[in-house]
């Protein structure tokens, strides 16, 4: 607002205030634009309410929506007000004015600015833990665990394929990601060959698959139905087939499903090694 | 001077442009022709594909990799170089497969159960199983799409007449047989699971990072 037409220290005479004139533009504008971020926008940002942790991320994007949109607003009509009311006249082959610092204006975007960025900083960090790491994974010593029982469950991703295996259950593998309505589960998400990304989208759960690590993950289903499962990072030639639905389903259709899982996969969990948190590609026989 | 450099811009975009096409050309092209399965013998109905893994490819079907292990196809009494398979849909197909190569072992021992196939089985030389050692396995033909696991076992080690590259027919092997059921229409990829790119780190690379070798596409028509 300090630049050119509009004299730093005032409008020449006969000019209107447009400080004053901006200044309620942009307030009316964001006034309209905020309830339209938050109440039409924010709803669509998903990643739905699939879990407790989904609809908490749908909310922190709503809030970092609603936060950028004053800031959006300033900058998007600041541009349009200078284009239109401080535009050099047709046939005007005149050198503007120049320009010059102005400390107020400058010391004030710097601190507001700053003030901006660190609160958004510090809000993210203290949602992502709140949110018990599901939106990136914990790592393997989580900061935060949700207090009460949970059911673990070991997500093993390979060139290209997630298998699940459930440890309390004879350590049972299978290809498909049930889980339970309304309990707390404790995602355990490694790899046994390259870097994959484990990505439950409608549960608001991204995690990065890597060998020798175990990447801990809180999420509460809370909604019955699918959910889409892929691969977030680009590991080799079928990446964009890693993909699966996994299911939500009541307790007693779990306890039903992984009964019979148990039963249909006994062959191979007689083979399996003993569950481990983290695993290593081998064997490498043919491989370097 | 402006109308020069315009000229030079609208050149350097055209000749990029026809880079780009000529190298997706080349890339779509390069894919292996698809094989479509033969009609099984009426006895037992559906449909019929032979295939056969090797060791190493040979210089006779890729001059550019010879040392590759691969997947080979049969058809009218042929192998040919391809992992691209075209079958009807929901209908059943029979797969005789002749592994000519010897174990690596697979990474997650899950998968050396049998699933998917009618059944739950596969016959290895004769014999019915529903899974197998999986410190033996050779290669996996994996649909998993269509829910199909399929582990194959390896020659063993101490076998006479190993087989070194394709067409590897005289040589010690093991027939595998199983059938499966196709489904709706659509393109299904599949794979090997076991880690046999023999050279590359982890044994993940070349052949099991490019179609043709130990991976490919059922079309399902």
């Amino acid at each position: 607002m300090s630049s050119s037409q509009a004299a730093p220290s005032g409008e020449s005479p006969g000019e209107p205030n447009h400080t004053l004139r901006f200044t309620v533009i942009w307030v009316v504008a964001t006034l309209i634009a905020m309830p339209l971020v938050i109440f039409v926008i924010g709803p669509l940002l998903g990643p739905g309410n699939g879990s407790e942790q989904a609809s908490g991320q749908g909310s922190d994007y709503t809030v970092l929506a609603a936060t950028a949109t004053p800031v959006l607003t300033l900058v998007v009509l600041y541009l349009l007000y200078s284009v239109i009311f401080f535009r050099q006249p047709k046939g005007a082959a005149l050198e503007g004015p120049a320009l010059r610092g102005h400390a107020r204006v400058q010391t004030t975007w710097i601190i507001v600015t700053s003030l901006i960025v660190l609160g958004v900083a510090v809000f993210g960090t203290v949602r992502l833990e709140a949110g018990y790491g599901a939106g990136s994974g914990s790592g393997p010593n989580p900061l935060t665990v949700p207090k009460g029982p949970k059911l673990p469950v070991q997500v093993i991703a390979q060139q290209w394929l997630f298998t699940y295996r459930y440890p309390t259950y004879g350590g049972v593998e299978t290809t498909h990601l049930v889980l339970p309505v309304n309990e707390w589960i404790e995602l355990h998400v490694t790899s046994i060959d390259v870097i994959h990304s484990f990505w439950a989208y409608q549960l608001g759960v991204k995690a990065d698959a890597n060998p020798g690590v175990d990447n801990v993950v809180f999420v509460k289903p809370t909604k019955l139905g699918t959910f889409n499962v892929r691969c977030a990072e680009l590991c080799g030639l079928w990446h964009g087939y890693m993909s699966d639905k996994g299911q939500v389903v009541r307790p007693t259709a779990f306890a039903s499903w992984i009964q019979q899982a148990q039963k249909t996969f006994a062959p191979a969990t007689k083979v399996l090694a003993p569950y481990s948190k983290t695993y290593l590609p081998e064997p490498t026989r043919r491989g370097e | 001077m402006f109308g020069k450099k315009l000229l030079g811009v609208g050149f350097a975009v055209a000749l990029l442009g026809v880079l780009i096409g000529l190298y997706v050309a080349t890339w779509v092209t390069s894919q292996p022709p698809a094989v479509a399965a033969a009609s099984a013998p009426a006895s037992s109905g559906g449909n019929q594909l032979t295939l056969e893994t090797v060791a190493a490819i040979g210089p006779k079907y890729s001059p550019t990799h010879p040392d590759w292990v691969s997947y080979l196809v049969r058809n009218n009494g042929k192998w040919i170089h391809s992992t691209i398979f075209t079958l009807p849909a929901n209908s059943v197909v029979h797969v005789t497969l002749y592994q000519y190569d010897g174990d690596s072992g697979l990474r997650n021992p899950f998968l050396s159960q049998v699933q998917g196939t009618i059944g739950g089985t596969e016959t290895i030389d004769g014999k019915v199983v529903d899974s197998i050692n999986p410190e033996e396995a050779s290669h996996t033909f994996v649909v998993p799409q269509l829910g199909v696991f399929v582990p194959l076992p390896g020659v063993p080690e101490e076998a006479k007449n190993q087989c070194e590259f394709a067409p590897c027919e005289g040589a010690a092997h093991r027939t595998v047989t199983f059938s499966f059921r196709t489904g709706k229409k659509g393109r299904y990829r599949w794979q090997c699971f076991v880690p046999c790119a023999a050279g590359y780190l982890y044994g993940l690379g070349g052949p099991m990072q490019t179609v043709g070798y130990m991976s490919g596409f059922l079309n399902v028509v």
